[in-house]
Formats: C-alpha cells, sequence, structure tokens
C-alpha cells in the first residue's frame, strides 16, 4: 500500500527499482513477447501489487491482442472478511482502546460503516506503517489497550508474527492483535477449481513467495495444468513473468519458474517462516467475495492467544453481510472485469466505493477507475 | 499490499535475533527496519523491506538476470535473422 513507501522514495535514484523500469528494456520484452506467441492465451496475475503495476504502466497495451490477463483474487484489503471489519470497529469504539490499522483498511465498508467514520464518530483509530509502531505506542501509552489489525497475505505474516513474539518476551500487557491473515494458495486453488474458470497460466505473487518459497504452488500447477511464474512487481519483472507463462503455454509444458529470483528462493525465507510458525497455526477462513476456504488463514497458537484481541476483549466477527450491488467474488476471481461491472463508474467509484476492490489502491476495481480503464481502453 | 521496497543496510544493532534492528536507506530516506528474518544479514546487504521488516536479502548476481535474458534474446534474433530465420 502506498504508506508503505517512505516519503520521498520516487524522487531519488533507487537501485534494484528503476532499472526494472527502463523503457527499452520493457519494449524489448514485449517484442519478444509478440515474436513467441501464435494463439489466445488468458493469464492471472494473482497479486493486486502486480495488477496496480500493470495498470500503472499500461502493460496490456505492451501486449499482442490475443493475450488477455485477469485479475486474481491477492488483495488482502478486498478479501478481509466483512465481520473482521466489524470486530475492528467495535473494537476502536470501547473505552481505552486505540486500534491501528494499515491506511488502505480505513474506508473498506463493514456492513454498517467503515473504520473512517468509526474515527469521525469519536472512536480511538490510527493509521500506521508497521505493527512495530503500534507497539511503540503501547510502550508510550500504557494505560491504554493498543490494538494492531493484522490483516494481510504470507508476506505480512512474519512482520506481525515478530511483533507479537518481542511482545510476549518483553512482557507487553497492552498489546494485542485483530488477526486476519489468509494463505494464498488455497485461493489460487479455489478459484482454479471453479467451473467457469478460464485461466490458463499463472503469475504467482513474489513477495508472498520471497516469504513462502513456491514448494506449494508446484502441485496447484501440475493437477491444473497451469503454468506457473513466480514473478516480480516493476514493469520489466511482469514482461518477463508473462513471456516465461507463455513460452510454457506456447511448448506445451507445465511447471513453476521463478522470474523474481533476486528475491525468491525456492524454499522461501527459513527464518520468515520460522517466525510465522511459532506464532500461527493454520485454519479455515472466509475470504470475501470467494466465501470460506479451507485451511486459508492463520491464528494465533498457545500463549500467544493471549494476545488475541478477539478473545482479550470479548468480540466475536459478526456473520459476513455484503452489499448485493458489490460483485467482488466475480472480479476477484477473474470471471469478470472491473469495467462489465454495472456500478462501475457511476454507482461505485473510489470517492464512494459499494465494495472493497475499489477501495484498496490494490483492487482491480481501484487501479482501473484510477487508471483509465485497462483493456478496454487498449481497444478504444 | 505486498509491496516490498529494496533498501540498503547503514547499521545494525541489537544481539538478540528477535529483536535485531537495522538502519535502511531507501534511496537516501533512512528508517529503523526489524531484521528478525534475516539472521546473515550485514551492514551493505539490500533487503526487501515490507511494513518495517526485512523479508529476505537481494540476490545481486540474480537481480542481472532479467537483463542477461534479453541479451540472450536479442542474440538469438540475430542469429536466426542471419540464417534466414530458420
Amino acid at each position: 500500500m502506498k504508506s508503505a513507501a517512505p516519503a520521498g522514495i520516487e524522487m531519488a535514484k533507487l537501485e534494484f527499482i528503476d532499472e526494472y523500469r527502463d523503457g527499452g528494456a520493457c519494449r524489448r520484452m514485449a517484442a519478444a513477447i509478440r515474436g513467441l506467441v501464435t494463439r489466445p492465451w488468458t493469464l492471472m496475475e494473482i497479486c493486486g501489487g502486480q495488477t496496480h503495476s500493470i495498470m500503472k504502466y499500461s502493460l496490456e497495451s505492451m501486449l499482442p491482442e490475443c493475450v488477455r490477463l485477469v485479475h486474481g483474487p491477492g488483495c488482502p484489503v478486498c478479501v478481509t472478511p466483512v465481520g473482521l471489519i466489524d470486530a475492528a470497529i467495535e473494537l476502536s469504539g470501547l473505552p481505552g482502546v486505540t486500534l491501528c490499522s494499515f491506511g488502505d483498511m480505513l474506508r473498506v465498508p463493514g456492513s454498517g460503516c467503515d473504520l473512517l467514520a468509526a474515527r469521525a464518530a469519536g472512536a480511538d483509530v490510527r493509521i500506521v506503517y508497521s505493527p512495530f509502531d503500534a507497539i511503540d505506542m503501547a510502550q508510550e501509552s500504557r494505560d491504554s489497550q493498543v490494538v494492531f489489525f493484522a490483516i494481510g497475505f504470507e508476506t505480512t505474516a512474519p512482520v506481525t508474527a515478530a511483533a507479537v513474539l518481542r511482545s510476549a518476551s518483553s512482557s507487553l500487557a497492552n498489546f494485542s492483535l485483530l488477526v486476519s491473515h489468509l494463505l494464498v494458495p488455497p485461493a489460487v486453488e479455489a478459484v482454479l477449481s471453479m467451473p467457469s474458470c478460464r485461466v490458463q497460466g499463472l503469475l504467482a505473487p513474489g513477495h508472498v513467495c520471497t516469504v513462502t518459497g513456491y514448494e506449494d504452488y508446484e502441485p496447484i500447477a501440475a493437477r491444473h495444468g497451469v503454468p506457473t511464474v513466480v514473478t516480480g512487481f516493476e514493469p520489466l519483472d511482469i514482461l518477463q513473468g508473462i513471456y516465461m507463462c507463455l513460452r510454457q503455454l506456447e511448448e506445451g509444458r507445465c511447471s513453476v519458474e521463478n522470474q523474481y529470483s533476486r528475491s525468491v528462493r525456492r524454499q522461501g525465507n527459513p527464518a520468515a517462516r520460522k517466525l510465522i510458525g511459532e506464532a500461527y497455526g493454520v485454519v479455515d477462513s472466509e475470504w470475501r467475495g470467494l466465501g470460506t476456504i479451507p485451511d486459508s488463514g492463520l491464528e494465533l497458537v498457545g500463549t500467544l492467544s493471549r494476545f488475541d484481541a478477539r478473545s482479550r476483549f470479548g468480540v466475536r466477527p459478526g456473520a459476513p453481510g455484503e452489499s448485493t450491488r458489490c460483485l467482488a467474488g466475480r472480479i476477484l476471481t477473474g470471471e469478470m472485469e472491473p469495467d462489465q461491472c454495472p456500478e462501475f463508474g457511476d454507482g461505485c467509484t473510489p470517492a464512494h466505493p459499494l465494495g472493497a476492490p475499489m477501495v484498496s489502491s490494490e483492487g482491480a476495481c481501484a487501479a482501473y477507475s484510477r487508471y483509465g480503464r485497462g483493456r478496454s481502453a487498449r481497444h478504444e | 499490499m505486498c509491496l516490498g521496497v529494496p533498501g540498503q543496510i547503514l547499521e545494525i544493532s541489537g544481539d538478540d535475533p528477535l529483536f535485531r534492528q537495522g538502519r535502511v536507506s531507501f534511496g537516501g530516506v533512512d528508517r529503523e527496519v526489524c531484521l528478525a528474518g534475516v539472521p546473515d544479514a550485514q551492514v551493505g546487504d539490500f533487503v526487501i523491506v515490507h511494513a518495517g521488516f526485512a523479508l529476505d536479502r537481494i540476490d545481486r548476481a540474480a537481480a542481472e538476470e532479467v537483463f542477461e535474458y534479453l541479451r540472450r534474446m536479442s542474440e538469438l534474433g540475430r542469429e536466426e535473422c542471419g540464417t534466414g530465420g530458420d
């Protein structure tokens, strides 16, 4: 999300970023893609950060007409269950509680209002860049209870795991987590298993795989016959990921390859995985727009469950409630493009969102809205 | 959300692996980063940082692979042109 980039970072020359935004290199990679493709293919980029880059740099306009990109469920803000957002709002209204969250969560509608409205009504809701900022807050104000809304995929889970392990180690009694961590491979499996799924190749999420590695994607790729390429986030990364995936499809191969090798190892990062394993156990979890997916979430285990805000404050996540006008489930599975939704741009805009994919900077609907209409724009 | 920003470690403090911290430069902007996930990281290493936590070190040799890939493709293209495209 935007708040994760330190202010001014776009201004300086950045190693390991600028070279992957080089226009000439991107055009050469796009030319290689055009020279490779002989028939129509549909690929899905799983991660919302990749969707955002594709729209920001108009990468679809560099691809052959017959290559179609559909946008996957990898936007954590979009798939955080409504009941958890309601629980966060309830917690934020309790006396003495400070609710800390990543900025993107504040405008995601719960079943009644959003966290921003709760703050306007007097709740103590604060935006932080990192759970460690929330820990600092808890240490500085011992008479208030600081709750961090721990949303995110495997990329964010080791961060909150380290935060809660540090809290336990320093006996910090006024810090807790409202956990809504979700695991990507079970959701990919669920999307590929849908009868309506048209996806023939996958770009797997580079930063999730930096933590977890990509062994979990190998049986999924084999089972569904879907070549998969672990892909980074800069324009040249994404074009190379697309090239590698299309090459497998054109050659009739199906394996998991790694484009983002400067960051991703096959086994991931053992130290980060160990942090997750020490703090969390795997549970069934609800995904907004997708329903309940087995073994797709995390919860605090063992003695660390005393840092679970739900049990500490007796808050129970409510039942899922969703605007029937929002077609998030069909967008998040790639069944439908954002601009095919009847509400897109009229009934649903970034200023007045009906559902989460229009709120998050990484939601497919917000990306279409911000950068023009994606594929449709290419054809105009 | 899963944004990771590359930065270079300028300074490391803390002996306990869980509490190891680094001062990391992002193109001149410094920030404190948790190094609990990169126990072997040293001053001078580049790391990918997400929400104040280093996810892993950047492999400098692997970072060049895409450019090598482009060079190979363009050489292959020239060879194919030179031999009539077969």
